[in-house]
Order: C-alpha cells, then sequence, then structure tokens
C-alpha cells in the first residue's frame, strides 16, 4: 500500500465517520450504529469504497477495544473490582456456561455436528461484543447503573473465559489441523511445559500489578517533569502497546493485561492525565473497528444463505437474551436493570471472528460451518445498538404496566396535601425537612430500588411513573394542594407539569430545574416555584468565599440574596423573549451582559452601599459640622482630656 | 468576675469607631467577646449555646451603635428568643438573677444633644429604659451606658481614648475592682471611669 492509498483510505473512513455519526446520534441511535452504517456504506456491497482490506483494518483497529479496557480500569479503583466480583464470577460464569451448554445442545439437536464443532460454537457465540455494549452504556451514560455495571461484569468474565477456550479448542479437533504455513498463535510459551507456562503467566500478572504500582508513577512523574506533553502521550502510549505486546507473548488476552494495568494505576495521580492522553486514540480506533465491522458483513453471502443466517441471528438473539433474563432474574435484578443488562449483551462478540478463524485454524470447524456464523455474529452485534434504543424506547417505559409479573405502579392507600414526585437526592431532602415539620407527603418515585431502599427505612415512597395521570390521581392530586416535582429527569419534569396542568390545574406546583432552558420551559408552563437544583448551594458556598477572604458574614449573605433576586427577575425576563429564537439569541448575550453590569454595580454597592440605612455617610455630612462644633463647646470627658494636660 | 460582651453590628465594614473599639477585646482576662452578626448571619440564633454563654459569666454587656433610639435587629431578635420565661424570668426563672447589665452604645450625636429640649429631646439613659428594665426583670442589676458620643464627627486620637476607657472598665470588672453602689449614682460609666482618673 503506497501512500496515496493510505490517505485515500483515511480520507473514505473518516468523511464516512464524519457524515455518518452526526445523523445517527441524531437519531438518537447512538454513535457505534453510525460507525457500524458507515461500515455498509462504504464497504464492498454498497459503493465499494474499500475492499477485502476491511478485515485487516479490523485486526488493527481492535487495538481500541485494548485502550477501551485500559480506560475502563483506569475508572475502576480496585476497591470496587473487589465489590464486582460477586457478578463477574457468579452472572459471567453463570452466563457463560448456560449459554454455550444451551447453543451446543441446540446445534447437535438441528444439524449433523459433531459434538466437538457444536461445543466450540456454543463457546463461541456465547461471548458478547465488549466494544459494542462498553461505549453503547458509556455513550448512554448507563455504565454506573446496576445493569450496566452487571453487563460490564460480565463482559470482563468472557475476557477471561476467551483464554482456556482458546486452550480448549485444540483438543476438539476432529480433522487436520490446517497449516497455513507461518501463524502467530504459536507462541514460545506453547513449547514450555504446563506449569512453566502458568508460571510465566503467573509471574507477569504480578509484574503489572508491581510494575503498575511502583515503576510507573515514578516514571511518568520524570516524563512529566520534561513538560513535553507530547513525550507523555507517547509514554501513555508506549506502557499500552508495551502490555499488549507482553500479553500476546504468553498467549493473555491484551485487553485483560491493559484493564488490570489501568486498574492499578486507577489510584495514580496520572490517572486524569492518561485518561485524556489514550482517550481520542481509543476513540478514533474504536471507530474504525466499528466501521470494519460494517464493512466485513458479506452482503453476497448473506443474499445467498439468507434464510439460514436469519434464522442463526434470530437464534443467538433470542437464546442470549433467554438466558441473560432468567441469570438476571436469578441474580436478584430489578426489571429495569434487567432488561438493559438483557438486551445490552444479547449479541455475538468480536472474539468470535478471533475464536471462528482459530477453530478453522485447528481443524473443529470448516469454512462452511464458520462463514454463515461469522456474518450472523456482525449482524447481531450490527443489531445492538438498534435492540438497544427498542428497549429504551419501548419495552422499558412499558415494563411496569405490559409485564403482568413485572412490578405494577404501587396501589397508594394514603392521601396527603403534599405529592413529592421523585425521591432521590433533591426531592428527599424537601421531603426529610417537610417530615421533620410535620408535613406528611406522598411521594412517587420510578426507580423501584429507590422505592424499596427508603420503604426500609420506614417512609411512604410509591413506585410509579407521575408523569401519568392516573398515578397523580391515586396519589390524590384531586385533593392535595401542592405538587413538588423533584426529578433528576428534566424531560420527566416537565411531562408531569404538563399532565397537572392539564388534569389537575387547582394544585400549586413547585419545580427542580437544571439549566436556563428548563427554567424557561418552566416559567412557560406557569409553574409556582422554579428551583435551580445548584443555584442555592453555589450562592451559600460564594457568599461564604467572602466570609472566608475576610467580608463580615451577614452582608456577604445579604449580597448573595440580592445577587439572586436580580437573577431571577433576569431569568425571567428572558423566559419571555426566548420565542423568537435569533432574538433570544441576541438576548442571551445581553445577559451576559446585564449580569456583568449587575456584577459591577454589586461591586460598588458592596462599598458604598448607598440603599442601606446602616450607611450614615450622608448622615455625617449633614450633622458632623455642628456635631464637632457642640462637641468642642462640651465639658464632655474627651474634651476635658485633650485639652487639660495629664498630670 | 467573667465579662460576655454581646457585640451586634450589622455593618461593621462602614463603622469608624466600633473597628477600633472591639479590636484585641478578647485578649482581656475574664472577657468573653461575642460577635453575634458574624455568628448568626442568618438570623439562626442557638438559643441554648446562648444561654449557657450567659450562665457562665457574671455581667452582659449589650455593645451595639444605637440604631434609631434601639439596638440593631439581630440583637432585638437575640433578646426575643433567648430571654426565654421561665429560664429569665418569671418565679421560676431566675438564670440571670444577681448578674451585671451595662449597655455600650455608639452614637451620632453629641451629649449635649441627647436631653430635653435638644435636638434628640430624650436623654441616653431615657432611651435605653427599654433595655435597663428588660434586665431589671430579669433579676440582673443594670449599670449606667458606657456611651461614644459624635461618631459622626469623632477623630481617630479621641476614639483611642475612648478605647482606652471602655478596655479599663472591662478589666476593672473582670477584677471585680468596681463598687457596683457607687456606680450606679452616674449618669455614664464614663463619668465614674474619668472620677477614678481625675
Amino acid at each position: 500500500m503506497h501512500e496515496g492509498d493510505f490517505f485515500y483510505q483515511a480520507f473514505v473512513y473518516l468523511s464516512a465517520a464524519v457524515i455518518a455519526v452526526p445523523i445517527a446520534k441524531k437519531m438518537g441511535l447512538g454513535s457505534v450504529l453510525g460507525f457500524l452504517l458507515a461500515g455498509i456504506l462504504i464497504g464492498p456491497f454498497v459503493f465499494g469504497f474499500i475492499g477485502e482490506e476491511g478485515q485487516d483494518v479490523m485486526h488493527f483497529a481492535e487495538f481500541g477495544v485494548v485502550m477501551m479496557l485500559f480506560i475502563v480500569g483506569l475508572e475502576l479503583q480496585p476497591s470496587l473490582l473487589w465489590k464486582l466480583r460477586t457478578p463477574i464470577l457468579g452472572l459471567g460464569g453463570a452466563q457463560v456456561l448456560v449459554t454455550a451448554g444451551i447453543i451446543t445442545v441446540v446445534v447437535l439437536t438441528f444439524t449433523s455436528l459433531v459434538w466437538q464443532a457444536a461445543l466450540a460454537i456454543g463457546l463461541t457465540l456465547a461471548l458478547s461484543s465488549t466494544a459494542i455494549v462498553l461505549q453503547t452504556l458509556n455513550e448512554k451514560g448507563l455504565l454506573k447503573k446496576e445493569g450496566g455495571q452487571n453487563a460490564f461484569s460480565v463482559l470482563l468474565f468472557q475476557d477471561i473465559a476467551v483464554i482456556p477456550i482458546l486452550a480448549l479448542f485444540p483438543l476438539l479437533a476432529t480433522s487436520d489441523v490446517i497449516t497455513t504455513g507461518a501463524h502467530d498463535s504459536h507462541l514460545w510459551v506453547d513449547d514450555l511445559p504446563m506449569t512453566i507456562h502458568a508460571l510465566v503467566v503467573l509471574v507477569l500478572i504480578v509484574g503489572i500489578i508491581l510494575g503498575g504500582r511502583y515503576l510507573v508513577g515514578p516514571g511518568f512523574r520524570l516524563i512529566a517533569q520534561t513538560k513535553l506533553r507530547e513525550l507523555f502521550t507517547a509514554a501513555a502510549l508506549l506502557l499500552v502497546i508495551g502490555i499488549t505486546l507482553l500479553m500476546s507473548q504468553v498467549g493473555l488476552s491484551p485487553a485483560l493485561g491493559t484493564f488490570l494495568a489501568g486498574v492499578v494505576l486507577a489510584q495514580s495521580e496520572y490517572r486524569h492525565e492518561l485518561e485524556t492522553d489514550i482517550e481520542p486514540f481509543k476513540g478514533l480506533l474504536l471507530g474504525l473497528f466499528f466501521i470494519a465491522v460494517g464493512a466485513s458483513v458479506d452482503f453476497s453471502l448473506i443474499a445467498a444463505n439468507a434464510g439460514l443466517i436469519a434464522i442463526l441471528v434470530t437464534g443467538i438473539i433470542v437464546i442470549k437474551l433467554v438466558v441473560l433474563v432468567s441469570v438476571g432474574k436469578i441474580y436478584g435484578m430489578r426489571s429495569d436493570n434487567n432488561l438493559l443488562f438483557s438486551f445490552a449483551l444479547a449479541q455475538g462478540g468480536e472474539f468470535a471472528f478471533l475464536l471462528f478463524s482459530f477453530a478453522l485454524q485447528n481443524g473443529v470447524l470448516t469454512p462452511a460451518e464458520t462463514n454463515p456464523l461469522i456474518a450472523a455474529v456482525a449482524i447481531s452485534m450490527a443489531l445492538t445498538p438498534l435492540l438497544m434504543v427498542m428497549n429504551e424506547k419501548f419495552i422499558q417505559p412499558n415494563f411496569g404496566t405490559k409485564e403482568q409479573n413485572g412490578r405494577a405502579a404501587d396501589i397508594i392507600e394514603e392521601q396527603n396535601e403534599i405529592i413529592i414526585a421523585g425521591f432521590g437526592r433533591f426531592g428527599s431532602t424537601v421531603g426529610r425537612f417537610l417530615q421533620a415539620n410535620g408535613r406528611q407527603a406522598t411521594y412517587l418515585d420510578i426507580d423501584p430500588n429507590n422505592v424499596d431502599l427508603l420503604r426500609k427505612l420506614g417512609l411512604k415512597v410509591f413506585y410509579g411513573d407521575a408523569s401519568r395521570h392516573d398515578l397523580l390521581h391515586a396519589a390524590g392530586a384531586n385533593t392535595a394542594k401542592l405538587l413538588i416535582v423533584a426529578v433528576d429527569d428534566q424531560e420527566k419534569a416537565l411531562k408531569i407539569v404538563e399532565t397537572t396542568k392539564k388534569h389537575f390545574p387547582h394544585l400549586k406546583i413547585m419545580t427542580r430545574t437544571k439549566t436556563w432552558n428548563d427554567c424557561y420551559n418552566m416559567i412557560d408552563l406557569e409553574v409556582d416555584g422554579i428551583y435551580r437544583e445548584y443555584y442555592d448551594s453555589a450562592l451559600r458556598m460564594a457568599s461564604d468565599a467572602l466570609h472566608e477572604m475576610g467580608h463580615r458574614y451577614y452582608p456577604s449573605k445579604r449580597a448573595a440574596i440580592k445577587f439572586r433576586k436580580h437573577d431571577e427577575h433576569f431569568v425571567a425576563q428572558l423566559a419571555h423573549l426566548r420565542h423568537e429564537q435569533t432574538l433570544f439569541l441576541r438576548e442571551r448575550r445581553q445577559y451576559i451582559e446585564d449580569l456583568e453590569k449587575m456584577m459591577l454595580e454589586d461591586i460598588e454597592n458592596e462599598a458604598q452601599d448607598k440603599e442601606l440605612g446602616w450607611d450614615s455617610t450622608t448622615i455625617r455630612e449633614e450633622f458632623a459640622p455642628i456635631v464637632r462644633e457642640q462637641m468642642d463647646d462640651e465639658e464632655g470627658l474627651i474634651e476635658n482630656d485633650s485639652n487639660t494636660p495629664t498630670n | 468576675m467573667k465579662v460576655l460582651v454581646l457585640f451586634a453590628h450589622p455593618a461593621l465594614h462602614k463603622s469608624y469607631v466600633n473597628k477600633v473599639l472591639i479590636e484585641e477585646m478578647n485578649v482581656i482576662d475574664g472577657v468573653t467577646f461575642h460577635d453575634l452578626y458574624e455568628l448568626y448571619p442568618e438570623f439562626d440564633i442557638d438559643v441554648s449555646h446562648e444561654q449557657d454563654l450567659l450562665s457562665q459569666h457574671d455581667c452582659i454587656v449589650f455593645h451595639h451603635p444605637l440604631f434609631w433610639y434601639s439596638t440593631p435587629a439581630l440583637l432585638k431578635e437575640w433578646q426575643d428568643l433567648v430571654l426565654q420565661h421561665d429560664w429569665a424570668f418569671g418565679s421560676k426563672g431566675n438564670a440571670l438573677k444577681g448578674k451585671l447589665f451595662f449597655n455600650v452604645v455608639t452614637v451620632g450625636g453629641p451629649r449635649k444633644a441627647y436631653q430635653k429640649g435638644e435636638f434628640h429631646n430624650h436623654s441616653i439613659n431615657e432611651l435605653l429604659s427599654p433595655l435597663t428594665q428588660t434586665a431589671a426583670l430579669c433579676k440582673m442589676t443594670a449599670l449606667p451606658p458606657f456611651v461614644v458620643h459624635g461618631t459622626h464627627a469623632i477623630e481617630d486620637k479621641e476614639i483611642q481614648q475612648y478605647k482606652n476607657q471602655y478596655f479599663r472598665l472591662l478589666e476593672l470588672l473582670a477584677t471585680k475592682n468596681v463598687d457596683v453602689n457607687k456606680v450606679t449614682s452616674y449618669k455614664y460609666l464614663n463619668d465614674y471611669l474619668k472620677e477614678l482618673e481625675g
């Protein structure tokens, strides 16, 4: 490949990404699907900008997965990893074994394959796609949720499971090993006895942990002292690539090695630096990887075997879904988390490409068997973001009503004058305060875990979606006087307010908002009270900061209150002006200017405080001469002291 | 004798006199300086803490500028909340019984303006009678006030003289060198101190 080719390819890949990803994101499909679509479009079967070399690109781009796990590791403190040990072993183990078992049995039942081949297929298809799942979950901010975290745990187990599976395949060989000449899967450690091999692996892992803890820190400190940013980036890349090489040398998954290194470095002071340095490389390579997956979808093969592949794809997804949902249920996940978890992991993974080609080399399977399977895996991967969107949009929101066995909205037996929607950090503070002052409220929350936990604490919290008018009705909206909307999700908050205004116009509404835009929306809806979530604490902090700098406390507090009132006034004005978009933009700039003016004015007032009765400047101007005169006349104590010399 | 100075000034940054008067007051042995506006900027007075503090002292001082012939708002709130029935007054309210009480006030006008027929038409003693009567109801012995006059036209040298007098007074009280019976016969504590110096 000469230079022109390289730039041409880079141009094709990058422009496909730049065009497809924003469109996919705009449609709410996420970047992963965007990259996949871009890949399909530029691939050999649609526009044909790139040909068979897509496979090579994919192998190269798999390095993005390695980097991703390094970054995931960086964000995972060892203590958290230790906490995850049950889901990793329990959930992960159960998922891989049960899925592999069922697929093996299905393959044995419906095909004429021998059990060795069936087992290889079962084990391979049990694995899911770390790249697609983590990227999608991360993008949606779901990685921290219970469902997301469990999905991550399972993926981690699968990464570990690849190693024994690779070791097992040669034992499953039924035909002669295809000799493809030199192949890099033959490693120097393969010649060593089993025990020595294990020892080498162990030494390496301990080496990574100790090295990460004691060598990398000082190393990076030295590099940081050179103050050359590029050098730091180079060193970060070197670290990841070095570990990748080491791990491949002994036949371990590089992703696992870098993940381990990431976890070790999660406590280092260079954690954020490393993260920001690796992040763009990871992003680009992952994007490339997804494009390559898209491009590798062999449409001619699919067209030739359309029926078979459709069955395979459906089979993979359905079997995995069923197993995941059952495993999740046994593990005790709530339906919404379980659905997220299951839909996230119901696909074949990139390991399948590796394992299938490995199986070919070892004579476990034949190309006629693997080709449709590889196509099916690629399609199931491409479908994942779509499945997750489907779950998010259609299945999860309705599971409360549609699923008879799932959790239906609670029946609310008590009716209070206050209804609080959302019992998270914000709503719970409001609720606790009201309760402390003898005001009972009816609480509604949409997070079942939250509801159960708070109920254990003896609070009256009810499960349900407060934007549904029947639930509000059940909560006593007809007789209540006040609705407090404390939910985090502003779209939901807006819906709740709209429903309330429509069905229960007598209710006063107080609502928590986040951005200026949320405020404007609420002002348009004529909500009675609008509370920006961080505003008061920010101002309290600001006035305390003034105090820290030596200002008196009380004037600092007054300044903060005054500031808040000014600000609220301006926000209200802007809300009425914003409907003309262009005018709004202008006004928004105006707001910044006004804010600046306000701040300057505040500073001046702080110095003069003209409006305050405490200021005696003008009194002094008027009365000082008279006072002075009278004081001088007086035979007061001070006068005597200053005029008559003391003995 | 332990002296508690309850200081109330909402805008100390604008004060010429009080800034100097309170400086290093805490250094005096037996004197506790208690800055109300700094402690309770949100008027969130901790009543039981204040009552404990009062119980631990023998002489209570209200030190404040005279705003509209009265105390600043927070010191009024303090009285309303802290001087509870059955604690400070009433048949069972003996917590403050026998303690000394007096005001330290800073006023803009000269002493001459505070008498019948003049600008303010009342003496400082008359104007402070709600406070001295409060003290009486709480079974405390009210002493005459210490008054800083003419803050609208005062000079640095004069402020310093007031401060010296004030600190002298606090030291005398802390070391029990004040003849209470004699002191009560003066209009101002300033006059008593002047005579001591005289």
